[in-house]
């Protein structure tokens, strides 16, 4: 049972005292997170951390050992059969590094695909709302290609596409720029930004720190399987308190990805503390 | 000669072979205009239908055994990739017995361990030899193509299985509609080779009395009984099986490098 604080502000998501160990592996060692119907949640941490795990965990992909997990009104770690794991499936998307598009059949096929077998639409909707959905990611011009005629970018969009098919209450994205070419990132953090825009429920673990703090409501620093510290974008990036975050955003962000802060002026007093602190 | 107008051939691959272009050529010229007037040949005339319906048992069994170890296979392949352990260990039995049988120690045991006829209600039903034949060469077919079903499977990524399961796809729809599909494309080129193999292991066919085209070959040179004849009708037999095997084999390799980049 969710404690009763956690009722009050009904997030949509609600992680409490979250284990899972993979053998003798501990990955999980008591995560709390929760994210309001509508917010852009961002998960930031060093690879091996647990960040792809927690995603995983939400969808029910992976089983927990303790703790709780409710989206909406479903409590998630409770759930006994794999048929009320594809229930919770249906609301909630998924977009993966690698895009994981299904490579024998054809862009609009991709969409069309889960509509069809899983929600039963007919032929006519789920293609109507595939091409409205293509449109919407500007890819309508390749629904006939397939997977591997695309790049990189555009497969992503495709995977974002196909996740809105399933019309999710959220969608979880997970590092989905990562395997990118540098010039393609732009484009699916756009289709991501309108997303979050347009009041859809979005946690992302991502390693493009300026995208997380323009976008996200609540970031979230994991390491070592544990929520270090997490705040606003503004209390992550600008003011840190835990020095494990500090020393991770340091080697993150470096001297050029480091944000300039409102102001304008590059020497502010926190911007520096932030160096001295770590050194 | 045709080469010298490689241009008005519509495939490239004259172009790209014009000594085997040649080869074939001189070998037909000296077929046509040379070979007549030698009475090894006119004997080899003489047995060429007698060859040709025996090489059409052949491949008459080649065919019905790739036929039927395919649909084998495929039921005892997907018997090896289910999750409960009951169904996957005679799954892999039958895989490893059929897989390393000499082929025909198999077809020695279905010709003889085999009844010679079947008794069902008042009417008997026989087995001809060549059929008892293509169950022995079925049953090794059936346990490779399980091996290459199980392969096939095993190849697809287990991230399309998590994307799938994401969209939450049942395990029975994520099977038919997602890793399925993608076996067959990659299962077509060793399934072709095993059929290559299999038209080979045919020629075993002769040792138990099926009248293929080995055992008319040998009727012939027993016949003729010149030794000029039995090299040449041996020759012959070796082109048969080749001319026929090459060009899957090859195909195989064309499929192969095909999807090698999708
Ligand atoms: N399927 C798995 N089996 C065993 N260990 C796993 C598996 N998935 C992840 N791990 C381990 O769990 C840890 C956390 O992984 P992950 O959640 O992918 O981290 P992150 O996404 O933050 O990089 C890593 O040490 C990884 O090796
Ligand atoms: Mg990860």
């Amino acid at each position: 049972m969710p404690s009763p604080e956690t009722r009050v502000g009904q997030p949509l998501i609600s992680l409490r005292d979250v284990h899972l160990s993979f053998g003798s592996n501990r990955v999980l060692k008591g995560i709390d997170l929760d994210v309001q119907r509508g917010q852009a949640v961002s998960i930031i941490g060093p690879s091996g951390s647990g960040k792809s795990t927690i995603l995983r965990c939400i969808t029910g992909l992976l089983p927990t050992e303790r703790g709780s997990i409710r989206v909406g009104d479903t409590d998630v770690h409770a759930l006994k059969s794999e048929a009320q794991r594809i229930e919770l499936r249906k609301r909630v998307g998924f977009v993966f590094q690698q895009y994981n598009l299904f490579p024998h059949l054809s862009v609009l096929e991709n969409l069309v695909i889960a509509p069809r077998k899983v929600l039963g639409e007919t032929a006519t909707n789920a293609e109507k709302h595939a091409r409205e959905l293509l449109a919407k990611v500007r890819m309508e011009h390749k629904a006939d290609a397939y997977p591997g005629q695309l790049s990189g970018g555009q497969q992503q969009r495709v995977a974002i596409a196909r996740a809105l098919a399933m019309r999710p209450e959220l969608i979880l994205f997970d590092e989905v720029t990562s395997a990118l070419d540098p010039e393609t990132v732009g484009e699916v953090l756009t289709v991501i930004r309108e997303l979050t825009e347009e009041g859809m429920t979005c946690v992302l673990v991502t390693h493009e720190m300026r995208f997380a703090e323009d976008i996200s409501d609540v970031v979230y620093f994991t390491e070592n399987g544990l929520i270090v510290e997490h705040g606003s974008p503004e209390h992550i990036f600008q003011r840190p308190t835990n020095e494990r975050t500090q020393t991770f955003l340091r080697h993150a962000l470096g001297d050029a990805g480091r944000r300039p802060v409102a102001s304008g002026d590059p020497f502010l007093l926190s911007n520096i503390s932030r160096y001295s602190l770590s050194v | 000669m045709a080469i010298d107008s490689p241009v008005s051939l519509p495939l490239g691959w004259p172009r790209r072979h014009p000594g085997k272009l040649v080869l074939l050529a001189a070998v037909l010229l000296w077929l046509v205009f040379g070979a007549p007037k030698s009475p090894v040949f006119a004997a080899l005339r003489e047995w060429s239908p007698a060859l040709a319906a025996g090489f059409g048992q052949n491949i008459l069994i080649s065919l019905l055994a790739i036929a039927i170890g395919s649909v084998l296979g495929l039921l005892v392949g997907a018997l090896a990739v289910s999750p409960l352990w009951i169904t996957r260990l005679p799954a892999k039995i039958w895989v490893q017995v059929f897989r390393n049988a000499p082929w025909l120690v198999l077809i020695y045991f279905t010709t003889y361990v085999f009844p010679f006829e079947l008794h069902i209600g008042k009417s008997w039903i026989s087995f001809p030899d060549w059929v008892k034949v293509t169950l022995g060469l079925a049953l090794p077919a059936s346990a490779n193509v399980a091996e290459i079903f199980r392969g096939a499977i095993g190849s697809i990524p287990s991230t399309q299985w998590e994307a799938a399961r994401s969209l939450a796809f049942t395990r029975a729809q994520i099977f038919r509609s997602i890793i399925l599909p993608q076996c067959f494309k990659r299962m077509l080129p060793p399934w072709m080779n095993l059929y290559a193999v299999i038209t080979m292991g045919t020629a075993l066919a002769s040792l138990v009395g099926v009248h293929d085209l080995i055992d008319t070959a040998q009727i012939a040179s027993n016949t003729v009984n010149r030794t000029g004849f039995t090299v040449l009708i041996y020759f012959s037999v070796l082109a048969l099986f080749f001319a026929y095997c090459y060009p899957i084999s090859r195909f195989t390799q064309f499929l192969e490098r095909r999807y090698a980049f999708s």
